[in-house]
């Protein structure tokens, strides 16, 4: 765990290290609120690591904490065995984070959102950024927008161009919330696909966030089910298949019964507790 | 108590900011579009209003002074009271509150969204500190562009009372016998002075502006809020250092 392999960017050529993920007894409390309790796991190197659970269970939470965009009440969140918040660390690992609605510069045209990156840490002259920035905005199939501005582009589109300004970085770890979602079938695959891609020529290691059983069963290494804040099943896809818990079964197969829709049955629970 | 702790809090991740700001000074020449872009942003958008602003304050002060030195017999002093009040406080003075309302607002408006919005979080997991490409180049440009607004507002000013020392009937002096006036007191030093009182509210203001944007929490209706607070905070700041300012130059 937390050990490195030498990787090559398939998209780019560099070369890096995958990391490791640990997370130790982690909760998270905003006031009252306890959003994530106790929850620890691992990821290995070059893992694709999927985070499933119902909205409000603290998967983006979780995302935040790994990315070092917040701090947790107790317990240790560490990235190749470095504390996610500390800027050092950042300086050691790269790690890129696609943000659910994008994030992305609002003043600045989807060129130089990605050209952005590379041109602050300097990573080649302006040809060597120009020719990344190309490729990456290709691969995501987005490359007519280069001159747009993101309040012009689709919320598809934004994801995209989202997904490139991380590829762009030459990340050790990936972070994606709900990367798949607004995104068009074929488009979903895609994103599916380079995810996986970036697995098995890259071996960046991965964890994503997202409610997309079609992503989660057909890449994962393994699946993490949050439910409440805390871990409720940690396993490959195939011992997710197999759960008999019936929150996870419902989870994965949800039935749409007209005769007996669910918000009835809770309005009925709710009834009847006193 | 809640509000002394906010207080508390928000002086120390000012002066977080300002550290954090000057640790990337090295990087500023690297960041010349930006610093530009800035300068254009507060100094070049900034000059109409302060103009007319100015003028009108030269035609008050003009006035003011002359109904009141009248009666004394002294309205040919006008000039010197124009220029000195010009010089070493309202333009100074009332140049800030115009940055505070126009450019502070915006600065606050403009990082606040991006808070919101996720696109600081951005920058974070980009190793790109938000002090370095964000608040640097606004601090750098209003150090530059302040004396340039001060010295057309004082310009401004003065000609503004000029006019109505000569054109009001009931003042009637020269522009010659004005300026005389206004250079026999109003020395270099005096001018200097208000300037120097400048580079500390203009500095302030975008500081305090730049830091409670990128400390907005929430969605919306935080931004406006922030908003408000970082101009109502400003203007508050520029009175008391003022006084503070104006008795450590004399």
């Amino acid at each position: 765990m937390q050990s490195c392999s030498k990787t090559r960017n398939p998209f780019t050529g560099a070369e890096a290290n995958a990391v490791g993920v640990k997370v130790d007894s982690l909760t998270k409390k905003y006031g009252a609120m306890t959003v994530l309790k106790n929850v620890s796991f691992e990821v290995e190197p070059g893992e694709i690591f999927v985070i499933m659970g119902p909205s409000g269970s603290g998967k983006s939470v979780l995302l935040r904490q790994i990315a070092g965009l917040d701090y947790p009440t107790s317990g240790t969140v560490t990235v190749n065995g470095m504390d996610p918040r500390l800027a050092s660390t950042r300086e050691h690992v790269r790690l890129a984070l696609v943000f659910q609605a994008g994030a992305l510069f609002n003043s600045l045209n989807v060129y130089d959102n990605l050209a952005l990156y590379p041109r602050e840490h300097r990573s080649g002259d302006e040809n060597a950024i120009r020719e990344r920035v190309l490729h990456a905005l290709r691969i995501l199939s987005v490359e007519d927008a280069a001159k747009k501005f993101p309040s012009e582009l689709s919320g598809g589109m934004k994801k995209r161009v989202s997904i490139a300004r991380a590829l762009v970085m030459e990340p050790q770890l990936l972070l994606y919330d709900e990367p798949t979602s607004e995104l068009d079938p074929v488009m979903s695959a895609t994103i599916t696909e380079i995810i996986a891609t970036l697995k098995h020529e890259y071996s960046v290691t991965s964890i994503v966030v997202t409610h997309d059983r079609a992503l989660a069963l057909t890449i994962a290494n393994r699946v993490g089910i949050l439910f409440n804040g805390k871990m409720l099943s940690l396993g490959t896809t195939d011992e997710l298949r197999a759960s008999k818990d019936p929150r996870i079964v419902d989870f994965l197969n949800p039935k749409i019964d007209v005769e007996h829709p669910r918000f009835k049955k809770l309005e009925h629970q709710e009834k009847d507790t006193p | 108590m809640k509000q002394l702790t906010s207080i508390l809090e928000g002086i120390g991740s000012t002066l977080q900011l300002l550290v954090s700001s000057f640790s990337y000074l090295s990087s500023l020449p690297r960041q010349w579009a930006r610093f530009i872009e800035q300068c254009y942003l507060i100094g070049y958008t900034t000059l109409p209003i302060v103009a007319i602003l100015s003028f009108f304050i030269g035609t008050v002060l003009a006035l003011e002074a002359g109904y009141a030195m009248e009666g004394f017999g002294a309205k040919e002093y006008i000039g010197s009271l124009v220029g000195l009040s010009m010089a070493r406080e309202l333009g100074p003075m009332m140049t800030s509150v115009l940055l505070a309302g126009r450019v502070g607002s915006a600065i606050t408006a403009e990082l606040a969204s991006m808070k919101v919005y996720q696109e600081i979080d951005a920058l974070t997991t980009m190793n790109i500190p938000a002090a370095k490409i964000l608040v640097l180049p606004r601090l750098a440009a209003v150090v530059v562009m302040m004396p340039v607004l001060i010295v057309i507002a004082n310009i401004v000013g003065w000609f503004g009372g000029s006019v109505v020392a000569r054109y009001v009937s009931l003042l009637g002096i020269s522009p010659e016998a004005y300026f005389s006036a206004l250079r026999h007191f109003t020395k270099f030093k005096d001018v200097i002075n208000g300037m120097e009182k400048a580079e500390v509210f203009g500095f302030v203001v975008v500081l305090v502006c730049c830091n409670i944007g990128l400390n907005t929490r929430g969605g919306p209706r935080e931004i406006g809020a922030a908003v408000t607070r970082a101009v109502v905070v400003s203007l508050v700041l520029i009175l008391v250092l003022d006084y503070f300012v104006t008795k450590m130059l004399t």
